[in-house]
C-alpha cells in the first residue's frame, strides 16, 4: 500500500463528529507534535506510572475474590497442611485466590511485585529529579505532588500488606498498632478508633480494605493525573547539549515516535512484572499460616520500602520518659515515637522544603528547564547523597539480625555500629560526594582546555613522549560548557559594604553565609560562556533563564 | 457536505439564510477534503528510513507480533488444560500462564520498539518555550475581575456577613468528626478507654468460677506443674476459655519458663512463681510482637521484631534492644489437681507503652504488689 495523501474519510468523519462536539482541533494541533526530550533517566518516572496502571488492573482482579472479613472459618480448601485450621475469611479467600482461581496466584504475585516496583521507581525518579535540579521553578508544585504520591504509596503498601491476614502481615499490623498506641495524648484513642475496639478486633481488615482499594487509589489517581498535566503544560526538562537552551525543547514528537516508545515501554514494564510473578515467588502466605497475636514467624520483615522504619526501631536506644512522674498520665515512649516519626518526618519535610530553601539561599527566581549536572551543584548533590546514606543505614539495619549472622558478629555490636553509622555515614557521604563533585568539575575544565586523551602516543623531536589530545565533540563540548555558576545573593552580607535588607540580622546573616557557601563557581571552566562571575543574575549567555528576578510580584507565583 | 457542518443554531429572523447550492463554510476536522492527485511529501528535515533496512525490520516486527499471537493462544490453552489445587499443580499453572503471558507481552514490546527505531524516521524537532508567567494584560484583567467580584459580593465591606460565615463553615466541619466517634464499636466512654489496656482476661474467672488454668497454646490442654519439670524449657500458654479469642490473646499470651532455683535473681517475684516455673507476658513491651525466642544457656528471651532481649532469671528486665520495660510477670500457682493457674491479673499493663500508662509499677507497689 502507498502512503496516505489525506486523512481517510472514515477517520475524518468520526473526528469531525467529535470536533463538532468538543472543538478539539486547536488542542490537538498544539499537542500531537509535542516534543519529548529523550534520556534514559526520564524513563524512570514512566515505570512508576506503568506499575501504577498494573496495580489498578491486578488489584481490581483480586477484589473479585478477596473477602475483607475477619469472621472465623475452618479452612476446607485444597491446601492440605492447613486443613481444618481456624482462620479469618480474609486469609481463606487469599488462599482461594492462590490455589483455586486459575491465574489467581499469578495476579496476586504480579500485584505484589508491581507494588514493589511502583515504590522503587518512584524513589529512583525522585532522586533523578532532585540531583538534576528539575524541581526548580517552575516545577516546585509538581515536586510537592511527587512527595505526596510517595507518601501515599507507602500508606497504600502498608494497608495492602495487611489484607491477606497471614502471620507475617499480622506482625506488620501489630507493629503499626504499637506505634499508634505510643503517640502522646491521642495514641490510645486513635488505636481504639482504628481497630474498632480491642486489638486485633473484627474491623481492621474491612477498614484497611476500603482505604486500600478506594480512598488512597482515588487520591493517587487524581494526583498522578495532576502530575502529568503539569508536566505536559510545563514541558519536560532536557539534558544540556548542542542547541539546547532554557528557551526551547529538543526531542522527538509525541505522535508517532513518543507514543510508540511509551506504549512499548509500558509493555516492557508489564513483561518484567509478569516475569517476576512467574519465576520469583513473593509472599507465599500459605507457608505462614493464619494470624494470631500469640505467634510470630522468625525473620519477620516488612516490604523493602518500610524497612527504613524497621531499622530505625531496631537501632533506637530504649528511651522512655514519664513526663509528670504520676501513674496516670504522661508516658512518652521515645524508643517508639522517635524512630517511627523522626526519620520519615525529616525525609518528607526535607523533600518538600528543599526547592524553597534552595531558592531562599541562592536568591534564584528564574525558570529552569535544563537539567543541571549533579557535579555542577556540589552542595545539593552532597545533601542528596547524605540523605541517601541516612535512609540507607536505616534500611540496612532493618535487617540487623541477618547482618550480624552474615558478618558473624554479635547482634549488640551490629546495633551499636548502626547507632554510630546513622550519624557518621551521612557526614561522610557529604564530604566524599563534595570532593568527587569538585574532582569531576576539574576534569571537565581540563577537557575543555586540553581536549580528551586520544590514546595516540607521539614522540616529540626532543625525545619526549606525549599523548595527543583530541578536541571534544561539539555536543560533549556544549554539554560541559552548559555549566552555570550557582546564583548567590548580592555580596555584602559578610563582606564590606552595607548588607542588603534581606541580609541583616541573625537570620539574614546566616542566609548570606549559606548563600556564599552554596553558590558560586567552584572550578571555573576556561572560556566558558561568561558564567564565571559570582553574581547569579548576570547569566545572559546561551543559558540565560527565561525571566530574570523581576517577576517577584507576579500573580501566579 | 457532512452532518457535522451545521453552524450554531441562530434565530431565523436574525441570520440571512444560506443560499441553497452554495458550499458550506466548515470543513472536517482533519485536513482538507480528499484531493487524490496530491502526493504525500514528508516535511523538510524528515528523512524516511532507508527502504531496504526498513524491509528487513518489517520482517522482524512481523515475526515478533506473530509470536505474540501464538503465545496468547498458548495462554488460553494452558488456562484450559492446567488445573489448580495442589501446590504442584498451582505452581505448574502459574509457570505456564506466566511464561506465555510474558512472552506475548515482551514480543509485542520488542516489535513496537523495532518498528519505532528502524522504520519510523528519526529526527529531532525544536520547539520554543515560553515563560509560564501569563501576559501582563491577562493578569491585570484577572486582578480587575477579582476586585470587582469581591466588591460585588460585599465580602469585604460587610464584616458581619464574613464573621458569621466563617464560624458556620467551621461548625459544619465538626460533623464528620462527630460521625467518626463510633469507629470504636465498643463505645467505651472516653475516660474509661485507657483502663481497657490495663487488664487482661487472666484477672477473670472461668465459667465455673475458678481462676483460669494455663493452656498450652495450640493444643488446648492445661498443664500440670509436675509435667513441666525440665529446667531450660519454654512453653507458650494462653488463658483457659480464651484459646481462640484473638483479642484476649493479643494481651494475655504468656511464656512459661522453668528455672533452677539458684539461677533466680532478685528482679523475679518469687511469690508469683511455682517450683521454679515463672510466667512472663509474651507481648513485647516495645511495640507488641510476641517475644517468642529463648536462649537456654543465657536465659535470654528475645523478641524477633527488633531484637529486644530480656533476662528471664531477673524479672525479664531488658538487657538489650529498644524495649524500655521488663516483660510483666504473671502471678501463678497450682490448683487442687496440680494444674498451673493464674493467681490474678498482671500487676501492670502488658505490651507497648501508652500515654496513660504512667508509672504503673509504683502504683502496683503501693497497692501491695506481692498479692
Ligand atoms: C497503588 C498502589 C497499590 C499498592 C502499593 C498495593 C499493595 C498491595 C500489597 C503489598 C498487597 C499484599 C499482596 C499479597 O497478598 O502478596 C496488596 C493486596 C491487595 N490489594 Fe493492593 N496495592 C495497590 C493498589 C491496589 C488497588 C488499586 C486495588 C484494587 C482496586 C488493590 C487491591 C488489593 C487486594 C484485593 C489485595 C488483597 C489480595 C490478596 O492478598 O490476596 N490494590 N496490595
Ligand atoms: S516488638 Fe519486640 S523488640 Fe520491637
Amino acid at each position: 500500500m502507498t502512503e496516505l495523501k489525506t486523512v481517510p474519510s472514515r477517520i475524518s468523519r468520526s473526528a469531525g463528529f467529535l470536533d463538532a462536539r468538543l472543538g478539539g482541533a486547536p488542542f490537538l494541533r498544539r499537542n500531537m507534535r509535542k516534543i519529548f526530550p529523550d534520556h534514559w533517566s526520564f524513563l524512570i518516572g514512566e515505570i512508576a506510572l506503568y506499575s501504577f496502571v498494573i496495580l489498578l488492573l491486578t488489584g481490581t482482579f483480586l477484589t473479585f475474590w478477596f473477602k475483607p472479613s475477619m469472621a472465623h472459618v475452618a479452612y476446607d480448601g485444597p491446601y492440605g497442611p492447613l486443613h481444618g485450621v481456624m482462620m479469618s475469611e480474609a486469609y481463606a479467600s487469599s488462599l482461594e485466590l492462590s490455589f483455586e482461581v486459575r491465574g489467581g496466584l499469578l495476579v496476586r504475585q504480579m500485584h505484589h511485585w508491581a507494588a514493589l516496583l511502583f515504590v522503587a521507581s518512584m524513589m529512583a525518579h525522585m532522586l533523578r529529579v532532585f540531583f538534576t535540579g528539575a524541581y526548580r521553578k517552575p516545577r516546585e508544585l509538581n515536586w510537592i505532588i511527587g512527595v505526596l504520591l510517595l507518601t501515599l504509596a507507602l500508606a497504600e503498601g502498608l494497608t495492602g500488606y495487611s489484607l491477606p491476614d497471614d502471620l507475617l502481615s499480622g506482625a506488620g499490623l501489630r507493629v503499626t498498632e504499637g506505634v499508634v498506641i505510643s503517640l502522646p495524648v491521642i495514641g490510645t484513642y486513635l488505636r481504639f478508633f482504628i481497630f474498632g475496639g480491642e486489638y486485633p478486633g473484627d474491623d481492621v481488615i474491612a477498614r484497611f480494605y476500603s482505604v486500600h482499594i478506594l480512598l488512597i487509589p482515588a487520591i493517587l489517581l487524581a494526583l498522578v493525573t495532576a502530575h502529568l498535566v503539569l508536566m505536559w503544560r510545563q514541558k519536560h526538562t532536557q539534558m544540556d547539549g548542542k542547541g539546547k537552551t532554557n528557551r526551547n525543547v529538543v526531542g522527538a514528537p509525541f505522535y508517532p515516535m513518543f507514543m510508540a516508545k511509551a506504549g512499548a515501554f509500558f509493555l516492557f514494564t508489564l513483561a518484567v512484572v509478569v516475569g517476576l510473578a512467574t519465576f520469583a515467588q513473593i509472599n507465599p502466605i500459605w507457608l505462614y499460616g493464619p494470624y494470631t497475636p500469640a505467634d510470630i514467624s522468625a525473620g519477620s520483615q516488612p516490604d523493602f520500602y518500610l524497612a527504613f522504619l524497621e531499622g530505625a526501631l531496631r537501632i533506637m536506644p530504649a528511651w522512655e520518659i514519664n513526663l509528670f512522674g504520676t501513674s496516670e498520665i504522661g508516658t512518652v515512649p521515645l524508643s517508639v515515637i522517635i524512630p517511627a516519626l523522626l526519620p520519615l518526618g525529616i525525609i518528607l519535610v526535607g523533600l518538600i522544603l528543599y526547592p524553597f530553601a534552595e531558592r531562599w539561599i541562592t536568591g534564584d527566581r528564574r525558570e529552569h528547564h535544563i537539567a543541571e549536572r549533579p557535579r555542577n551543584n556540589p552542595h545539593r548533590t552532597s545533601i542528596g547523597m547524605s540523605a541517601i546514606a541516612f535512609y540507607g543505614v536505616l534500611w540496612l539495619f532493618g535487617a540487623n539480625d541477618e547482618l550480624s549472622a552474615f558478618l558473624h558478629v554479635s547482634l549488640n555490636l551490629t546495633t551499636y555500629a548502626g547507632r554510630v553509622m546513622i550519624i557518621t555515614m551521612p557526614v561522610l557521604a557529604y564530604i566524599v560526594t563534595y570532593r568527587m563533585c569538585l574532582g569531576l568539575q576539574r576534569r571537565d575544565a581540563d577537557m575543555i582546555s586540553h581536549g580528551v586523551e586520544s590514546g595516540v602516543i607521539k614522540r616529540l623531536p626532543s625525545g619526549e613522549f606525549i599523548e595527543v589530545h583530541a578536541p571534544l565533540t561539539e555536543d560533549a563540548d556544549a554539554h560541559i560548557r552548559g555549566k552555570e555558576a550557582i546564583p548567590q545573593l548580592p555580596p555584602g552580607a559578610n563582606g564590606e559594604g552595607v548588607p542588603a535588607k534581606a541580609m541583616r540580622g541573625l537570620i539574614g546573616g546566616l542566609r548570606g553565609r549559606m548563600s556564599t557557601a552554596y553558590g558560586g563557581e567552584k572550578i571555573p571552566i576556561n572560556g566558558a560562556n561568561g558564567h564565571n562571575g559570582h553574581n547569579g543574575h548576570n547569566g545572559q549567555g546561551d543559558h540565560a533563564a527565561v525571566t530574570s528576578g523581576d517577576d517577584d510580584h507576579a500573580l501566579g507565583r | 457536505m457532512t452532518a457535522e457542518d451545521q453552524p450554531i443554531e441562530e434565530r431565523a429572523e436574525r441570520v440571512p439564510q444560506r443560499v441553497i447550492g452554495t458550499p458550506a463554510t466548515d470543513s472536517p476536522m482533519l485536513g482538507a477534503p480528499e484531493t487524490p492527485e496530491a502526493e504525500y511529501v514528508p516535511p523538510e528535515g524528515v528523512k524516511p528510513a532507508d527502504e531496504r533496512q526498513a524491509r528487513r525490520a518489517e520482517r522482524k516486527v512481523v515475526l515478533c507480533f506473530g509470536i505474540t499471537s501464538l503465545s496468547v493462544v498458548a495462554f488460553v490453552y494452558f488456562y484450559v488444560t492446567f488445573q489448580v489445587g495442589s501446590t504442584q499443580a498451582t505452581g505448574l499453572s502459574n509457570f505456564a500462564l506466566g511464561l506465555s503471558l510474558m512472552v506475548a507481552v515482551l514480543t509485542l514490546a520488542i516489535g513496537i520498539v523495532l518498528w519505532a527505531r528502524q522504520i519510523m524516521p528519526k529526527y529531532t524537532l525544536t520547539q520554543d518555550r515560553h515563560p509560564m508567567l501569563s501576559e501582563e494584560e491577562d493578569r491585570e484583567a484577572v486582578a480587575e475581575y477579582f476586585v470587582q467580584g469581591a466588591n460585588e459580593s460585599g465580602f469585604v465591606r460587610r464584616k458581619v456577613l464574613r464573621r458569621a460565615l466563617l464560624p458556620a463553615a467551621a461548625a459544619l466541619g465538626v460533623v464528620p468528626i462527630v460521625l467518626l466517634r463510633d469507629l470504636d464499636n465498643t463505645k467505651t466512654a472516653a475516660a474509661n478507654t485507657p483502663d481497657r489496656l490495663r487488664h487482661t482476661v487472666w484477672g477473670e474467672k472461668t465459667k465455673e468460677g475458678k481462676p483460669p488454668r494455663l493452656i498450652i497454646e495450640g493444643s488446648g490442654r492445661p498443664i500440670r506443674a509436675a509435667d513441666f519439670n525440665t529446667p531450660g524449657g519454654l512453653l507458650s500458654v494462653v488463658p483457659e476459655g480464651h484459646e481462640h479469642d484473638l483479642d484476649a490473646l493479643a494481651k494475655a499470651t504468656v511464656i512459661l519458663i522453668n528455672l533452677r532455683p539458684e539461677e533466680i535473681k532478685s528482679g523475679t517475684n518469687q511469690n508469683w512463681m511455682h517450683n521454679g516455673i515463672v510466667a512472663y507476658s509474651k507481648i513485647c513491651t516495645h511495640v507488641g510482637c510476641p517475644a517468642a525466642l529463648y536462649e537456654q544457656n543465657t536465659h535470654h528471651i528475645l523478641c524477633p521484631c527488633h531484637q529486644s532481649t530480656f533476662d528471664a532469671t531477673d524479672g525479664a528486665r531488658v538487657v538489650f534492644g529498644p524495649a524500655a520495660r521488663a516483660l510483666p510477670q504473671l502471678p501463678i500457682t497450682v490448683d487442687a489437681e496440680g494444674y498451673l493457674i493464674a493467681k490474678g491479673d498482671f500487676a501492670v499493663p502488658v505490651g507497648p507503652s501508652f500515654w496513660e500508662r504512667g508509672d504503673a509499677e509504683a502504683k502496683a507497689n503501693t497497692q501491695g504488689g506481692g498479692s
